[in-house]
């Protein structure tokens, strides 16, 4: 036993630090990715429920491709397929090669995977809502726009959000394949870890910990999250 | 208007980002390596980059005065992600063989162990030939000269690929694996330290020059012709001032440049 | 003839829409250009990177990869499945005992990645060895092949629980009420009455399972595994052509597609009774 906590301590013999810097790059990995994703998803549910069949078409390509291919191939995908393609740009362009940094890559396919789920989840939500919504937006005047930010989006907020606490538990799960292109989150650390002490079971068993607890903070978060956003329905009651 | 300055002074920044695009003279070497291959190049528990690799390429970079920044990168992408510009040389104990001369360039070497077999301590195999390790499951670090000479020569083993050297390592210590092939120097740091005490080498392989080439060098795009230029009076240049030695000395007690 | 009808006379329909290019069109229109101009990119990097040797050489290994990873996929989710019923009665159970272990159970199997789940079987595996020669069971867990499908049967038996559990709670009590009110036992209710119309429920959430299951797979090529995902990680090791990642991309896109048409199927004929034709 303390031989296993001396294994986790913090400082030079330690492996505490290294697994605590990789909690900070999981979380803002998938921190930032979460924005993208939405804002993505969100675009893609618009597409999804316009009347125009080629826009329609458009975004249920982008579906089926990034909810067909594994996480991990995305992601090998993006970061070989993209650091080629954005080298030869930029070489061609400024005469030096870029570097896509395996951040920069997670967060891309992250967000390419985390919005196509999100625009299913969106799209539910839009059916969720009745059409006497749009039409009584409608007789009062207010413009698509205004409809969309003042009557749509806030009851659209509460719908999604059960499946988009979901999603962001995934995100927080799939954030763990970076580590397979070297970025230095929970599991490529403990992977360290393991390679150096010899101790798989206990800091794999570490890593798994540490993702319980993140997801279990998150749900917390999202409980008071949907408290907020379920607050005028307590009155209708 | 000011859309157009706005684009202009976008094209400004990025092309500031991505670095003094024309500046030829070179004064900044990115260098990529795995990091997860003792006594070579390993990360110890405070995630510093350590090993012979990477005393010999600070010791070239200082012979070039030239800034280096080190990358750690997964073995499998090692050479995709040097031609796709991520860094600029690959100091990671890369052997200089023909297969790989395809796709990128090498300097000379700098420094030449031949292969090995180890098995665990008590394992009844005597020997290192294809009959000897016949039927039996051999580990090998995956696009490595290694799991080449495994693949081509151990024929009638079941021959098992590992992204990086700790793998194996476990596999061999808890029995999934009968025998394990890799460089003698990396196996005989292992099996001597405390964590390799399960095992032992059996015996060194009689290199392959098609496989295994001439050594360990620094691998580069094929157009960086200056950078390897500078690369091989740097090697020649420590090999003559003692730097060379003295490296060798404090991970080695014998000459690892070999004949 | 109604005295409506009789009275006004039917008019034409409304003159179609004249149809606009709206900002909705010339959206649709750019996306589906850049996809078009996407796929044919892949299909010219396919082409100008054609090299019979490599596909000679690597196609018949990542077709021997395709075979796996199904054997992977099919032998998880069997014993998932089964795995999982005892599991769903536990989160079902009225005893907190049981609830609370089941629940603890896939709690874990949900909220940790894929990855560390296997890591964690396999290498952890390892480290015990000695015990597990003991009882005899090495070499089940020597084998990374089945330290997969024992890690992703127990990851697939936690979610199937749940979904299981979760369409048994959706039947209305009605239904159990009146299978009470006929005298039915218990198992009979449950076998006869609830788990059917549960499945039906079920059977959505099963068939995206099956899909996780399959993308998920790909893991499995980290701990040595040669599966689809294995094979073509061993090209690009050997050859740097990015084209093989594509050749698995098609064919995990062909696996998920082809199960999701039959799928739709399925569901379709299953619950035919359900659907109203007027």
């Amino acid at each position: 036993m303390n031989e296993a906590l001396s294994l986790l301590s913090f400082g030079p013999t330690g492996w505490g630090d290294e697994i605590a810097s990789g909690v900070w790059v999981t979380v803002s990995l998938a921190a930032s990715t979460l924005p993208f994703g939405l804002a993505l998803g969100f675009l893609v549910a618009l597409a999804k429920t316009s009347e125009d069949a080629y826009l329609r078409a458009g975004a249920n390509i982008y579906t089926t491709l990034f909810r067909g291919l594994p996480e991990l191939l995305t992601l090998f995908l993006i970061y070989y397929g993209g650091q080629i393609a954005l080298s030869a740009f930029t070489q061609r362009l400024f005469g030096q090669p870029t570097e896509v940094n395996g951040f920069v890559a997670g967060l891309f396919a992250l967000s390419l995977v985390f919005s196509s789920y999100a625009s299913e989840v969106f799209l539910s939500a839009f059916r969720g809502i009745p059409a006497g919504q749009y039409e009584g937006a409608q007789a009062l005047g207010l413009n698509r726009i205004k409809t969309m930010r003042l009557v749509i989006l806030p009851q659209l907020v509460r719908l999604a959000l059960p499946g988009l606490s979901n999603l962001w538990l995934i995100l927080l799960k799939d954030t763990a394949l970076v580590s397979v292109i070297g970025l230095s989150d929970i599991l490529r650390n403990t992977n360290v870890a393991v390679g150096n002490t010899k101790e798989p079971f206990l800091f794999f068993f570490v890593a798994c910990m540490i993702y319980l607890v993140l997801s279990m903070v998150s749900s917390i978060a999202f409980g008071f999250i949907s408290g907020w956003a379920e607050r005028g329905q307590e009155t209708r009651a | 208007m000011r859309m157009l300055k706005t684009v202009a002074l976008a094209a400004t920044v990025l092309a500031t980002l991505v670095g003094g695009a024309v500046a030829q003279d070179i004064t900044k070497v990115r260098i990529g390596t795995e990091g997860a291959y003792p006594p070579f190049n390993f990360q110890d528990a405070n995630g510093e980059l350590k090993g012979f690799d990477v005393d010999i390429a600070k010791a070239l970079c200082a012979e070039m005065k030239v800034e280096c920044e080190f990358v750690v990168q997964d073995w499998d992408g090692i050479i995709p992600a040097l031609l796709a510009g991520k860094f600029d040389a690959i100091i990671a104990s890369m052997s200089i063989n023909e297969e790989r001369k395809k796709s990128v360039a090498f300097t000379n070497k700098y420094y030449n162990t031949p292969p090995a077999v180890a098995v665990p301590k008590d394992s009844p195999v005597t020997g290192i030939t294809a009959e000897d390790l016949k039927d039996l499951a051999v580990g090998a670090q995956s696009s490595t000269t290694h799991s080449t000479y495994a693949e081509q020569y151990l024929t009638q083993s079941d021959v098992k690929l590992y992204p990086t050297a700790d793998e194996y390592k476990l596999d061999l210590e808890n029995g999934r694996l009968d025998a394990v092939v890799d460089d003698v120097v990396v196996l005989s740091d292992w099996v001597e330290s405390e964590a390799g005490a399960c095992c032992k080498i059996v015996g060194t392989i009689t290199p392959v020059q098609e496989i295994h080439g001439e050594g360990a060098g620094i691998a580069l795009r094929k157009e960086d012709t200056a950078l390897q230029e500078k690369f091989n009076a740097a090697i020649e240049a420590i090999r003559q001032n003692g730097t060379y030695e003295t490296i060798n000395k404090q991970y080695f007690d014998f000459d690892v440049y070999g004949g | 003839m109604t005295a409506a009808a009789a009275f006004i006379p039917a008019s034409p329909p409304p003159a179609a829409a004249r149809r606009r290019l709206g900002g909705a069109r010339i959206a649709g229109l750019g996306i589906l250009a850049l996809w078009t101009l996407l796929g044919v990119a892949i299909l010219w990097l396919l082409v100008a990177g054609y090299d019979g040797e490599m596909i000679a050489r690597y196609l018949p290994r990542i077709l021997d990869g395709v075979l796996t990873t199904l054997q992977l996929v099919g032998l998880s989710l069997v014993i998932g499945a089964a795995l999982s019923i005892p599991v769903a009665a536990g989160r079902l159970s009225a005893n907190p005992a049981i609830g609370a272990v089941t629940f603890a159970y896939s709690y874990f199997f949900r909220g940790t990645p894929l990855l560390a789940q296997t890591f964690l079987v396999y290498y952890g595996a390892g480290q015990f060895v000695g015990f597990f020669r003991e009882i005899g069971l090495w070499w089940f867990f020597r084998d990374a092949f089945n330290c997969a499908v024992l890690t992703f049967a127990l990851n697939t038996a936690a979610y199937q629980a749940e979904i299981l559990a979760g369409a048994i709670r959706s039947v209305p009590r009605g239904q159990w009420q009146a299978a009470q009110s006929l005298a039915l036992p218990r198992g009979v209710t449950l076998a006869r009455i609830i788990v059917p119309q549960a499945l039906i429920t079920a059977l959505r959430p099963y068939g995206n399972e099956v899909v996780l299951m399959i993308k998920g797979s790909a893991i499995a090529s980290i701990i040595t595994v040669l599966d689809l995902m294995g094979q073509t990680r061993y090209a690009f090791s050997k050859t740097y052509d990015l084209q093989v990642y594509l050749w698995a991309a098609i064919l995990y896109l062909a696996m998920v597609e082809i199960l999701r048409r039959v799928w739709d199927v399925l569901e379709r004929r299953l619950t035919r009774h359900l659907q109203r034709t007027d």
